[in-house]
């Protein structure tokens, strides 16, 4: 047992550029959203809260999986230009953990306390210099652990792109199987690409603790 | 590719077959995670530190890696049916989040209650059965609720060892067909309207609770 680890943990990390692109492109465009429809949420326009609710209850109420087999394999067929699977696999990732981060960013906007806001209106600032000055910087510390969490999940979400042949970790630990069907072999493989992604994750686990302590500082607790 | 209302009023009745499959694997999941969380939690918090400190190894383990890469290490390392095998690392997967969830709830019951325990003569195992539980597990219960939607979400990667729910199906049809609109649709739509109504009450729940005689919000004054 765990003889074949010169031959195996390299053709499984052949696969973990793909993992790291999905999860960056995910990250990214998943925060973007976060964002946008967190903010959409708590605007004043009731047509623009509607929207918001309804993109992010449409992605949190349905499965991530089926959401990606909906780019992977419906939107293809629906859209007159067409995809790479890549693309598929991010923008499901991008929008469903977008969705639930939404979530933490509204969270966290409306626990600042309504007095920061007002002191920002006697101020004379404008609408937009209350959000950038005052109230997102007190949010943003609240929301890390919720940010952290949701990176972490999201990395786990990104073995999914395994069911749209995406050439990830989890899908060429798929072909080694495949090829290598003894028993102690799929039970090497497997441990391998579980304390892989263990690895990946790790660091996303301390940072997020360290920003948390960060942010923290000067911050006086009840 | 046009929404075809024909065919997807002839493969409804498949889909909505495998729905039996997809709340069965929930419902065991769900009570594995309930009962094997509890335990983490209690072992967690022992006093005898190298197993506190061993479960807590575990738990940060398997809530970092994949629940897909489990699923496959468990599927290909046991013989056991496929559903058993969703319903085990589903199960054991979200034991460590709803760890978390029992220990918020156990760390809110205050001190003294174990005071007052210890004052009237009570063992350890009689206090946790008849004093911090009962005070520790009713406010939290709208968080273990999320915890039943969530787990109803992640079914659908089950499909990746082969247990018929209904993305399984869903994928069968399409690629019979070479129609994934339909099928695809109609799965989403089945969880939307399955876990939407059950957020809402959740969040319900949620609100009410903060109202309950006994929560942190209301009730106890210091």
């Amino acid at each position: 047992m765990f003889t074949n680890i010169g031959e195996f943990l390299p053709f499984i990390l052949e696969g973990l550029s793909t993992t790291v692109q999905a999860f960056l492109f995910g990250a990214a465009l998943a925060y973007s959203i976060a964002i946008v429809a967190g903010l959409a949420r708590t605007a004043n326009l009731a047509i623009v809260r509607v929207v918001a609710t309804i993109f992010v209850e449409l992605f949190r109420g349905t499965s991530l999986l089926v959401q990606m087999f909906f780019f992977a394999f419906v939107f293809p067929s629906l859209a007159p230009f067409t995809i790479s699977t890549f693309l598929a696999g991010g923008l499901a990732l991008g929008f469903n953990y977008g969705a639930y981060a939404s979530e933490v960013v509204r969270g966290a906007v409306l626990s600042v306390p309504e007095g920061q806001k007002e002191a920002a209106v006697s101020l004379n600032m404008s609408k937009f210099q209350r959000m950038r000055l005052v109230i997102l910087p007190q949010a943003f510390r609240i929301m890390l652990p919720g940010i952290g969490n949701n990176s972490i999940e999201l990395l786990k979400g990104t073995s999914l792109v395994y069911f749209i042949s995406l050439a990830d970790m989890t899908y060429r630990a798929d072909i080694l199987r495949g090829a290598n069907t003894a028993l102690s072999s799929q039970v090497e493989i497997y441990t391998y690409l579980l304390f892989t992604y263990f690895v990946i994750a790790l660091p996303l686990v301390l940072l997020t603790r360290w920003l948390e302590k960060q942010a923290s500082k000067g911050v006086s607790t009840a | 590719m046009t929404w075809d209302w024909e065919f997807a009023f002839e493969i409804f009745p498949d889909i909505l077959n495998a729905i039996g499959v997809t709340i069965g694997a929930t419902v065991a999941a769900y009570f594995i995670s309930l009962t094997l969380g509890l335990v983490l939690t209690l072992l967690r918090r022992s006093s005898f530190k190298p197993l506190s400190l061993f479960v807590a190894g575990v738990i940060e383990f398997i809530r970092m890696t994949p629940p897909l890469v489990q699923l496959f290490f468990v599927y290909f390392a046991f013989d056991m049916s496929p559903f058993l095998t969703g319903a085990i690392v589903l199960g054991v997967h979200y034991a460590t989040y709803v760890s978390e969830v029992y220990r918020s709830g156990i760390e809110s019951v205050p001190a003294s209650q174990w005071e007052a325990s210890k004052a009237l003569n009570f063992s350890t195992a009689h206090t946790w059965q008849k004093v911090i539980l009962p005070q520790a597990i009713p406010p939290v219960i709208p968080m273990l609720g999320n915890y039943l939607i969530v787990l109803f979400k992640e079914t659908p990667l089950l499909s990746g060892i082969y247990v018929l729910e209904m993305l399984a199906v869903a994928q069968m049809i399409g690629s019979d067909t070479y129609r994934f609109l339909e099928p695809v649709t109609i799965v989403g739509f089945l969880f939307l309207v399955l876990s939407y109504p059950s957020a809402l009450f959740i969040r319900y729940l949620e609100k009410r609770s903060g109202q309950m005689p006994g929560s942190s919000e209301k009730g106890v004054k210091t």
